[in-house]
């Protein structure tokens, strides 16, 4: 079946306006860096450069941990509950505001379809501060203090960093959780995905936010990590690799520095032979391709039931034939662009690998843009377990397709991982459904559907995935203290 | 070990006592060994130590477990996960108040070995051991509350049904207190095993004989084989094989407190391999104090070793 032909239907990038350069967002100024360091962000979609952002070093972060410190113990320590709440909600309010702008520019900056930032990124964003704010003044209410009697007590400092495949929405989820506990943050955005990071800064300004309450520090890996390390800082809170969030346990040991830990995965998504098997197609879909596949708790690996498993990959593959893949800023446009060279090359590899150790590869056709990186669907079939791509994150739009014949092997499978932050489960049988819920160990358990995000629904992960949870009442447990044992 | 001679008259409940006719009797007395997967094995290694009273008598040798020992006891532990984090909630709080009612039974030789190992007088070894019981009873109640109180639906913004739920971690290792034999053993291990995890516990190193005492109350309880196992032995020895090991899920660091030859930190940093989760020592900074286990306890120690399952499904018609 072809794909139907669509006019263009491009978004307008007139509703942004970038900066040639942006500095460091420290003690509610823009500054430039101690030492002039500089890179630059580019449109993955193009390789087009959109600006210049400035690399924090350690002395930026002393300056920046500093005005978080002094906000911590003056304006913002003061505050009442209700009154850091209307901040909150002001923060809400602009983003709501300034929706299209965020999205076009997460977009640009991403790489992203813009209707996925459009109607997921954005709105989420501003969702996670609309339901902070009503804590910050209700958090004695939250059941957090464990019987201590203790009502909960901001940590101070936090540090904050943060990948690249949500920028914005990774931000609420770090900023609008410490903000309404009562700290004050340090957050550092991804190298390749900085501006809405900054432009977010610009929202705290309007919002007349008290000076140092946030601020943004853009650099490499290399600021993450002295951020993490800096004695001024007394929570962490991370999402991005396994091995970068391991570096960080070891780091922290032996202190009294916490942390939240938000990893990788490597999710099941396990359909039975009485699912309904095309909507089952359209999770599958919705699981690996939403955000190229960019995604901590992807539906990467697929658990078919055996019987069914012919039936399944052939209305997959059909339904792959339909999506459009190219310009993020194309209305029409489901999968868009890689976010860099870097994780392209990776995805090359490990495809590369899958076949080389045996299993089949399936690449919609489809025609790439010359410019920018891509990397059109693909299906491997003929996968087992030792496979490293049923093994390891691939991050990207990579599907390893495995079979199963029973519950128990299909649980068995599922979480053969060290990771285990998310996994799917598709059948009409309502008791298997809270069985398999129950065996799988991972994080967030979607039945009958995939990727669902809420600011009230806890993620986070089991084993290796991680620990801490983000959103709901149990995110606001990694922002407080009650003063017992730990 | 080759045995020292021993420094003073052995207490070990007095040692000979006349009978009835007035022919001295000689006491049988007890060999303190592992506790393993339901069994007591010595050490595998062979080893054993003095463990000595407060006043530096002899009291027995103890197995000295080793790095071998602890990975029979994780293996144990794992084996034992699935049946014990898959009892109803109602089952494990009626197999810890069990426990409860075996220690109540039990009583004088607790009171009599925790006077010996702490240097407590018996009316106030006597207190520890009703806190002891008593907590187990606390702890048995919270099993089918759990989740009602740290769980719950969340009003997500569609049609979607959402519920949180806490699950238990996995297997978790203890490092167990080195002052509080008893008390302080039963207050960090209630809490690890109420909510389905498993545990290996390495006891206070030089007070370990009223761990293996209760150990003998949980073989003869209706604790399942493999959900608690006892390794007495020398905690910093031990400790990083268990903080290192790729099947533990979690660690409890309680009893590096006075612990010889230990440093918390290098424990938790070995943890970040496989990212346990950690709950430190008390205490300031790189200090690790062991608190005041009389005091009654909160939700903190059950949280340490949970995980938040998440589970979404549509409403339609």
């Amino acid at each position: 079946m072809a794909k139907f032909e669509y006019a263009p239907a491009p978004e307008s990038r007139a509703v942004v306006t970038l900066r040639p350069s942006y500095g460091l967002f420290i003690g509610g100024e823009f500054v430039e860096a101690t030492d002039g360091s500089t890179f630059k962000t580019i449109n993955p979609a193009s390789e087009e450069v959109l600006a210049e952002v400035t690399e924090a070093g350690e002395a930026d972060i002393d300056n920046a941990v500093r005005a978080a410190r002094k906000a911590f113990d003056g304006p913002w320590g003061r505050l009442s509950g209700a009154e850091r709440g209307k901040y909150l909600f002001r923060i809400a309010r602009i983003l709501q505001e300034r929706a299209r702008e965020f999205a076009v520019l997460e977009t640009l900056d991403n790489g992203k379809p813009i209707k996925e930032s459009r109607d997921v990124d954005i709105p989420l964003a501003a969702a996670h501060f609309f339901y902070h704010a009503g804590w910050a003044d209700k958090l004695e209410h939250a059941g957090l203090s464990g019987g201590s009697g203790q009502p909960p007590r901001p940590l101070g400092v936090v540090g904050q960093v943060i990948p690249w495949n949500f920028p914005l929405l990774m931000l609420s989820w770090k900023i609008a959780p410490a903000l309404a506990a009562g700290n004050t943050v340090v957050l550092k955005p991804s190298k390749s995905t900085p501006l809405t990071a900054l432009l977010f800064a610009e929202v705290c300004q309007q919002a007349d936010l008290p000076a140092g309450v946030v601020n943004i520090l853009t650099g490499t890996s290399r600021t993450g990590a002295h951020l993490i390390r800096h004695p001024g800082v007394d929570k962490i809170a991370f999402t991005g690799s396994t091995e970068v969030g391991k570096d960080i346990a070891r780091a922290i040991a032996g202190t009294r520095k916490r942390a939240t830990l938000e990893l990788g995965g490597k999710a099941a998504n396990i359909v039975f032979d009485d699912a309904a098997i095309d909507e089952a197609v359209e999770g599958i879909v919705n699981g690996i391709f939403f955000n190229q596949g960019h995604v901590c708790c992807a539906g990467s690996r697929l658990l078919v039931q055996e019987n069914v498993a012919d039936d399944v990959i052939m209305r997959l593959k059909r339904r792959l034939l339909t999506l459009r893949v190219g310009d993020p800023l194309d209305k029409n446009t489901d999968v868009g662009a890689i976010n860099s060279a870097a994780q392209l090359s990776r995805i090359r590899e490990l495809t590369d690998i899958g076949e080389a150790e045996g299993a089949t590869r399936w690449t919609a056709p489809c025609v790439l843009p010359e410019r920018g990186f891509w990397f059109a669907p693909t299906v491997f079939t003929e996968v087992s377990q030792s496979h490293r791509i049923a093994q390891e994150e691939v991050f990207g739009p990579v599907l390893s397709v495995l079979t199963f014949r029973t519950p128990q092997e299909a649980v068995a499978k599922a979480n053969n991982t060290p990771y285990g932050l998310s996994a799917g489960i598709w059948t009409e049988k309502g008791s298997r459904i809270l069985w398999m819920a129950d065996q799988l160990r991972a994080g967030v358990v979607w039945a009958n559907t995939f990727n669902r995000f809420d600011p009230t629904s806890p993620f986070g992960g089991y084993k290796e995935s991680g620990y801490g949870r983000e959103g709901g009442r149990h995110g606001l447990e990694g922002y407080v203290t009650t003063g017992a044992t730990r | 070990m080759s045995p020292a001679p021993a420094r003073g008259k052995a207490t070990q409940t007095n040692a000979a006592a006349p009978n009835a006719a007035g022919a001295q009797r000689i006491e049988v007395r007890k060999t303190y060994k592992l506790y393993i997967g339901g069994a007591f094995p010595r050490s595998e290694s062979g080893r054993t130590y003095e463990v000595r009273d407060s006043h530096d008598r002899f009291l027995a040798n103890a197995a000295m477990g080793s790095r071998k020992d602890a990975r029979d006891a994780v293996v144990a532990a794992r084996g034992a996960f699935g049946k014990w984090s898959g009892a109803t909630a109602y089952n494990r709080g009626q197999v810890l108040y069990r426990v409860a009612e075996l220690m109540e039974g039990r009583r004088a030789q607790f009171a009599t070995e925790v006077a010996a190992a702490e240097g407590l007088t018996p009316p106030r070894a006597d207190k520890v051991v009703s806190q002891a019981i008593d907590r187990w009873v606390w702890y048995a109640g919270w099993a089918d509350k759990i989740a009602q109180v740290l769980g719950g639906v969340n009003p997500v913004a569609g049609p979607y049904f959402n519920i949180s739920a806490p699950e238990p971690t996995g297997v978790v290792a203890a490092l167990a207190p080195q002052r509080s034999s008893l008390l302080g053993l039963v207050s960090v291990l209630a809490p690890i095993v109420v909510s389905g995890n498993t545990a290996v516990v390495l006891t206070s190193e030089h007070r370990p004989l009223p761990a293996v005492t209760l150990s003998e109350v949980l073989a003869t309880s209706d604790v399942p084989a493999g959900v608690i196992n006892l390794i007495t032995g020398r905690t910093g020895e031990v400790a990083p094989w268990l903080a290192a090991h790729q099947d533990v899920n979690a660690i409890d660091l309680a009893g590096a407190a006075d612990a010889d030859g230990l440093v918390w930190a290098e424990l938790e940093r070995a943890s970040a391999d496989n990212l346990k989760r950690v709950l430190r020592p008390a205490g300031d900074d790189i200090d690790a104090v062991e608190p005041d286990w009389s005091r009654t306890p909160d939700l903190t120690r059950i949280k340490a070793f949970l995980e938040t399952k998440t589970v979404w499904h549509p409403k339609g018609r």
